[in-house]
């Protein structure tokens, strides 16, 4: 059975970010995260959410942005839904690491610390759903 | 975020505190090019960053870039826990010059 552990509704602003942080880090820490694996989903969401403010509402900072995150048996669950023009996933994937230069290293860092990340199909009503799952035991 | 830079013999020492996040990196960057254009050795004390997302890592690496062009000497020292995680995350580990201690990166600086 799925547990809520946060269902939080910001808006697409870099001064939002801070926020998020400490409200996931609240929630994962509820269900017994510590360490490392509270940074993990500190990252993969803060990447997340900064990829929809910059690529999904392009600045645009009144965007509606949806996190919920859920405790499914020995998994956590983040969903993150926002309700900009529909993003090809193409356009934000990891880029090759050799290539220094800056930016583009958000999406490799949600890989990096997530166990699946999936940009699911786009909802009816439009907008994106980014789902992301890690094993917490 | 907060930061102070100072003079420390012949280098820049710039140091960055708190969360270095998509709010606060444009002020990372600016702070970082503008002590890279003064062409001395520029030493960016971590020890005191609670947070760095791929923005923040994406101003140390124009950073780098801009230092690499204008042969100018660019460090990272006394790199917290949490940055460093961040900055192997990235892969950046070998890429970026990192000292230990500040005195040792002041050290490095002088003799390079």
């Amino acid at each position: 059975m799925d547990d809520l552990l946060l269902s939080f509704k910001f808006y697409s602003r870099p001064d939002q970010l801070k926020l998020v942080r400490a409200k996931v880090t609240e929630a994962v820490t509820s269900c017994g995260c510590i360490g490392e694996t509270i940074q993990d989903f500190v990252i993969a969401v803060d990447e997340a959410c900064q990829n929809i403010i910059r690529h999904a509402y392009q600045g645009q900072p009144d965007g509606e942005i949806i996190l919920e995150i859920f405790k499914k048996n020995d998994d956590i669950v983040v969903l993150l839904k926002d309700f900009a023009h529909t993003v090809d996933p193409e356009l934000i994937k990891p880029r090759d690491l050799d290539d220094l230069r800056p930016g583009g290293l958000g999406t490799h860092f949600m890989q990096e610390v997530m166990d699946e990340v999936t940009f699911m199909p786009p909802p009816q009503e439009g907008g994106n759903l980014l789902k992301m799952k890690k094993r917490i035991t | 975020m907060e930061y102070e830079v100072r003079k420390v013999d012949e280098a820049s020492v710039v140091m960055l505190q708190g969360d270095i996040d998509l709010e606060s990196s444009p002020q990372s960057r600016k702070v970082l090019l503008e002590c890279i254009e003064k062409g001395s050795p520029v030493l960016v004390d971590m020890s005191g960053v609670s947070y760095i997302d791929s923005s923040g890592i994406a101003s140390l690496v124009e950073a780098l870039q801009k230092s690499r062009q204008g042969k100018c000497y660019f460090a990272l020292v006394a790199v917290s826990e949490g940055a460093l995680r961040v900055i192997n995350l990235a892969r950046l580990d070998k890429v970026f010059l990192i000292h230990g201690t500040l005195e040792d990166g002041l050290k490095e600086a002088v003799t390079s």
